[in-house]
């Protein structure tokens, strides 16, 4: 039993020597191993008179249970050193950037497409598209603007030798969509539109979303709360005043066009709204009996407006862009402000 | 059109502000371009009259004048202007404030002009804000008093409304038309200035003959002896054109000028001398010549309607008189004329021969066809007072018996609600309705409204509904945000669609561009290898003159420019129609996404090497694309095309359709475009790649993967492609999926030699797969690699 006492106190203190989880292992192996030296005590009970067998063998196991605890403790000590400086090694500097393969970007005009687009299919407006190069028929003609009408002057369209020309607006999807479905219709048609001007304030090529809805009670009421909602949505704002004024187009009669106070200032008047507090986005009105004739769409049965907004413009008010120019020059350095 | 707020309060006098007059107008859709005053804010400016003239002792250009404002002293003024003596001239006194274009304001002291003391300036009419410089001292009326204030004698305190009438409001284009309109919105009463019948001082008439009666449904007439053109306009109707935009031409053309503007009567003057046998209105002969009052030939086509006599043209019907027969300083009899002419028929006319004048935009629009007499008679008594004159009978032909007669529109009361959405009084709509000049008779279910002979825009129930809406106010009619049924516009599932295109380019460091659909020719031609080119007849420029048909004609030169704008990294793409000749129809117009890619692929950054793009980085970006048309199988096979690089292209295949193609440009391409860095571009044909497949779900084998590599060593020529083909024939079911994970050519190698490396997993589905039957499906994949291609293991 001497001998039991003096083994524990030894490795009791090998165990604490034991800096590393190999050499606490060595230990254990020592002690508790198969051949080890308290596992050796055990084989040495048969020497003992059986009447002292009990009493040493479960002073035995005891030391044993002893040990291995202690070894289980110190074990835990250990590993937990070892993590600490493992962590401490692997220690980033996690201020430094990201591996990157940067973001692109999406055009102004086609994020505020996009989100309009959102908005009309809320209230249950489906896109339509059409073609660029244009027949006169569906720019004009059907639209109820007959060759040498006024308005047509104030197009500034343009043309192919052989009479086909670039849209000027898009109405054309318009009377497409009518050719093509039967009411009621409910559409939107954003897209690229041409006019024949280019300045400061014109683009030559711009970008128009185009509205229609048909059915058998639609009125000029309807076209005023439903303008008024997408533009309250598409500025996030609760209350935008707005304000028809009467206007003329060919197709569309009573017509109106469009004014939002001035987002900018308020309706305080600054230089984007020409001090006038207000802003002329849009021009609108009531389907014009003369165009549905051309669909093929009974005006006694029904009715419907129009309408039709430049999406650049609306871009440049959401975004502050001053230079309509900047929207078509491509500058990555531009196109990143939209990432 | 110009307005004069005050020749408009003559007629009309509400009591409101201009501002509100304006908002009023513009709020019943009257377009307001504008508010200008018609003389700058100037003070102490008055009326004076030179007494003495005499030289400047030091300065050959001045002049030393001696001027009576009125007071008891002359004053002595300076002066470089071209001055006479008894003239009467506009004073700035000492002391007088001259606001000047910029927004100072000129402050006129006592001064020596050359050693001689000026006390005061005369005025131009540029000083005083009124006219153009050059046009010398503004003139004075010859009654004015000396000492009168000048804003009070030309009666300066006054606005021009800058007004825009739509093309539909043909009656707008008048003072007296405005006037009738702010009399409706404003509810106030219209006075009108009477016009006297001329008393008929010679019974002598000028026989009228129309043959184009469709056209000229109407032609008035009258001769006037004796008329005096020497006479000077008088200063007020001069003020009035002035501030209308008119220049004075002449007391004749200022009358048939003024009487225009006021009456919205276009009309004409012509040297009676130069006329013979009678005015004849008829078609021009094809090719006939007429030289206009601006001077110009023009050689007339026979659809064009000209008043004629009866030997030659005298002027283009209703768009500009004829030089020869126009009145001059020696006329002294005249011809009036005032007609009307057809508006649709005349419609355009103008613009076929590069001209639009006051007339024609008035005829275009529509000219109340009951204004003739009107005119004539206003023209008349105006010639007369300012010119004197013997006035003849007046000839009036008309050749339709109903000449401005109007239906009258059957108008359904319900029609109101039906399609502004609220009611309105039956006695609102009667008032607005008889206000605007209509006759209103209520009939079982509404009314029968006959609308004025002017309102040309008034024919149809609709046009009935916009007046009311109108004037009623929009503004009074609230938005509702109806209750609709919902309509589900989800797109399919299968269908591939724009947007995630772009957004799979967007997360791959792409920015969207937008460039012009025309472009320079020459680019495009580099870039189609000179095919046909669907050319604009009116361009804005030549650089924009062609349709592109493919997007690489903008995006090329958009990636370039960044380039040369320092951003050696430039990823772009951009999505829209491209423009192709057709047989048939209008121009193929097919929806394309193309990008073009240069310089490093990565961001400079600390943790990653940096590295040029190159095909294979392209090719991953095309290929994340076509992914997305799921169940599609796309190949990329080498192609030959003009603006790519030879090795380093392919043209992209959906079976045997070509959807699109990628590459490196051609390096000659590159060079006539005079790009700084190598470009990758590529393009797809959306229209080919629509269909995606619906996803299906097949069940995960429970079995473990077993892997084995194969090194093989290929002739160079060899593609990925007979490889992949190869296996594929093999039809090994356990094959589960195969891949390149190392391809080498180089050193240790035979130079005409490649070594790819292959991953090869099996699986089965209804058992582990035991060693030796992957050693048999590996042993039959290397025999036929090698019998097919040559390969060798490595």
């Amino acid at each position: 039993m001497e001998q039991l006492t003096e083994l524990m106190q030894q490795a009791e203190s090998q165990l604490n020597e034991a800096n590393t989880l190999a050499q606490l292992d060595e230990v254990r192996v020592h002690y508790l191993g198969k051949k080890g030296l308290i596992t050796g005590q055990l084989k040495q009970l048969g020497k003992l008179p059986p009447e002292e067998r009990r009493g040493a063998g479960q002073a035995i196991n005891k030391a044993k249970q002893t040990l291995s605890a202690a070894l289980d403790a110190r074990k835990l000590v250990l590993e937990e050193e070892a993590l600490n400086v493992r962590l401490k090694n692997e220690t980033l500097d996690v201020t430094l950037p990201g591996r990157k393969m940067d973001t692109g970007s999406l055009h102004p005009v086609t994020r505020t497409a996009r989100r309009i687009e959102e908005i009309f299919m809320q209230l249950g407006f489906g896109v339509e598209v059409g073609p660029e190069i244009e027949d006169d028929y569906h720019n004009f003609t059907a639209l109820n603007i007959p060759e040498h009408h006024p308005s047509r002057a104030s197009h500034d369209t343009f043309y192919f030798d052989d009479g086909t020309l670039l849209r000027t607006h898009t109405s054309p999807v318009q009377i497409r969509a009518m050719e093509n479905k039967r009411p009621p219709l409910r559409i939107i048609a954003p897209g690229r539109v041409y006019r024949c001007d280019s300045d400061v304030t014109h683009s030559p090529m711009f970008h128009q979303v185009e509205g229609l809805m048909v059915d058998k009670d639609v009125t000029f009421a309807d076209l005023k709360g439903i303008l008024e909602a997408f533009f309250k949505a598409f500025f996030e704002v609760d209350d935008l005043p707005t304000r028809f004024r009467p206007h003329y187009f060919p197709f569309t009669e009573p017509s109106a066009e469009t004014d939002i106070q001035c987002v900018l200032c308020h309706g305080e008047g600054c230089k984007v709204c020409g001090n006038t507090g207000w802003i002329e986005v849009m021009g609108c009105g009531m389907v014009n009996p003369e165009v549905f004739r051309y669909v093929d769409i009974d005006p006694d049965v029904y009715t419907g407006f129009a309408f039709g907004f430049g999406i650049d413009r609306l871009a440049m008010l959401r975004y502050g862009i001053d230079d309509l120019r900047k929207l078509f020059d491509n500058d990555i350095r531009f196109l990143k402000q939209f990432g | 059109m110009k307005l004069s707020e005050k020749w408009l309060r003559e007629w009309v006098n509400p009591d409101v502000t201009t501002d509100e007059l304006a908002h009023q107008l513009i709020m019943s859709g009257t377009e307001l371009d504008g508010i200008e005053p018609v003389a700058s804010a100037f003070t102490n400016v008055v009326v004076g009259q030179i007494k003495q003239i005499e030289a400047h002792p030091d300065a050959d250009r001045l002049r030393v004048c001696q001027v009576d404002v009125g007071s008891d002293e002359l004053l002595q003024i300076v002066t470089n202007a071209q001055v006479e003596l008894e003239q009467k001239v506009p004073v700035a006194m000492i002391g007088a404030q001259l606001p000047e274009p910029d927004g100072k304001i000129f402050k006129i002291k006592k001064s020596k002009l050359r050693g001689v003391l000026s006390q005061g300036m005369f005025c131009g009419s540029e000083t005083l804000g009124m006219g153009e410089a050059g046009e010398g001292l503004l003139e004075i009326p010859a009654n004015a008093e000396l000492g009168a204030d000048l804003r009070d004698v030309l009666d300066l305190d006054d606005v021009v409304l800058d007004l825009d009438a739509t093309p539909n409001r043909a009656d707008l284009l008048s003072v007296s038309g405005v006037a009738r309109e702010v009399g409706v919105i404003t509810q106030t009463a219209v006075n009108a200035p009477e016009i006297k019948t001329a008393t008929v001082d010679i019974n002598e008439t000028f026989p009228v003959k129309i043959s184009c009666d469709d056209l000229c449904q109407r032609y008035a007439g009258r001769i006037i002896r004796d008329v005096n053109t020497q006479a000077e306009t008088p200063v007020w109707m001069k003020e009035k054109l002035r501030r209308m935009d008119v220049r004075s031409l002449g007391p004749v053309v200022d009358v048939t000028n003024y009487v225009m503007l006021e009456l919205g009567q276009p009309m004409h003057g012509f040297d009676f001398d130069k006329l013979e046998g009678g005015i004849h209105v008829r078609n021009a002969e094809e090719g006939e010549k007429l030289t206009l009052l601006d001077g110009k030939e023009i050689t007339l086509r026979a659809d064009t309607m000209v008043i004629a006599d009866e030997n030659k043209a005298l002027a283009l019907a209703g768009i500009m008189g004829g030089q020869d027969s126009a009145v001059s300083d020696t006329t002294t009899n005249i011809y009036l004329e005032s007609a009307f002419f057809v508006p649709e028929k005349i419609m355009g006319k103008a613009r076929t021969y590069g001209l639009h004048t006051d007339s024609s935009h008035r005829f275009e629009r529509g000219v109340s066809p009951d204004l003739q007499l009107k005119g004539l008679e206003r023209a008349t008594q105006l010639i007369v007072e300012i010119c004197g004159g013997k006035v003849g009978e007046i000839t009036d032909v008309v050749t339709q018996d109903e000449l401005g007669k109007r239906d009258a529109i059957h108008y359904q009361r319900s029609r109101t609600k039906r399609h502004l959405g609220i009611e309105v009084d039956d006695a609102r709509v009667e008032d607005i309705m008889t206000r605007l000049g209509c006759q209103v008779e209520t009939s079982d279910d509404g009314w029968m409204i006959t609308p004025p002979v002017f309102r040309f825009d008034l024919a149809t129930p609709e046009d009935v509904v916009e007046e009311i809406a109108r004037i009623y106010g929009y503004d009074n009619i609230p938005g509702v945000l109806r209750p609709m049924k919902p309509l589900i516009s989800v797109k399919p599932e299968t269908q591939v669609r724009e947007e995630v295109l772009q957004n799979i380019l967007i997360s791959r460091g792409y920015r969207e561009a937008i460039t012009y659909s025309f472009v320079p020719p020459e680019v495009e031609s580099l870039l189609t290898a000179g095919a046909e080119q669907i050319r604009l007849a009116n361009p804005i420029s030549e650089e924009l003159s062609v349709m592109r048909s493919t997007l690489w004609s903008g995006l090329i030169p958009a990636l370039d420019k960044n380039v040369k704008r320092q951003q050696t990294r430039v990823r772009l793409f951009e999505s829209g129609l491209s423009f192709q000749k057709s047989e048939t129809g209008l121009p193929e117009q097919r929806k394309k996404l193309a990008g073009a890619i240069t310089g490093s692929l990565y961001p400079e950054q600390w943790s990653e090497k940096p590295r040029q793009v190159d095909f294979y980085d392209l090719k991953g970006d095309v290929e994340a694309l076509l992914a997305e048309a799921s169940g599609q199988e796309f190949k990329f096979l080498p192609v030959d095309h003009a603006t790519l690089h030879p090795g380093q292209s392919a043209r992209i295949m959906l079976g045997d359709q070509q959807v699109g193609l990628c590459g490196a440009l051609h390096p000659a391409l590159e060079k006539k475009l005079n790009l700084d860095q190598q470009v990758f571009v590529f393009e797809l044909d959306l229209d080919f790649i629509q269909d995606k497949k619906l996803p299906e779900y097949n069940k995960l084998s429970p079995y473990p993967s077993v892997r084995r590599d194969l090194a093989l060593l290929l002739n160079r020529e060899v593609s990925y492609d007979q490889i992949s083909n190869t296996l594929k024939e093999l039809n090994i079911n356990e094959l589960l999926e195969f891949f390149v994970f190392d391809v080498y050519a180089g050193e240790n190698i035979d130079s005409e030699q490649k070594s790819i490396a292959l991953g090869l997993i099996f699986q089965d589905f209804s058992r582990t797969l035991e060693e030796e039957e992957i050693s048999v499906h590996v042993e039959k994949i290397m025999t036929t690699l090698e019998s097919k291609l040559g390969a060798v293991l490595r």
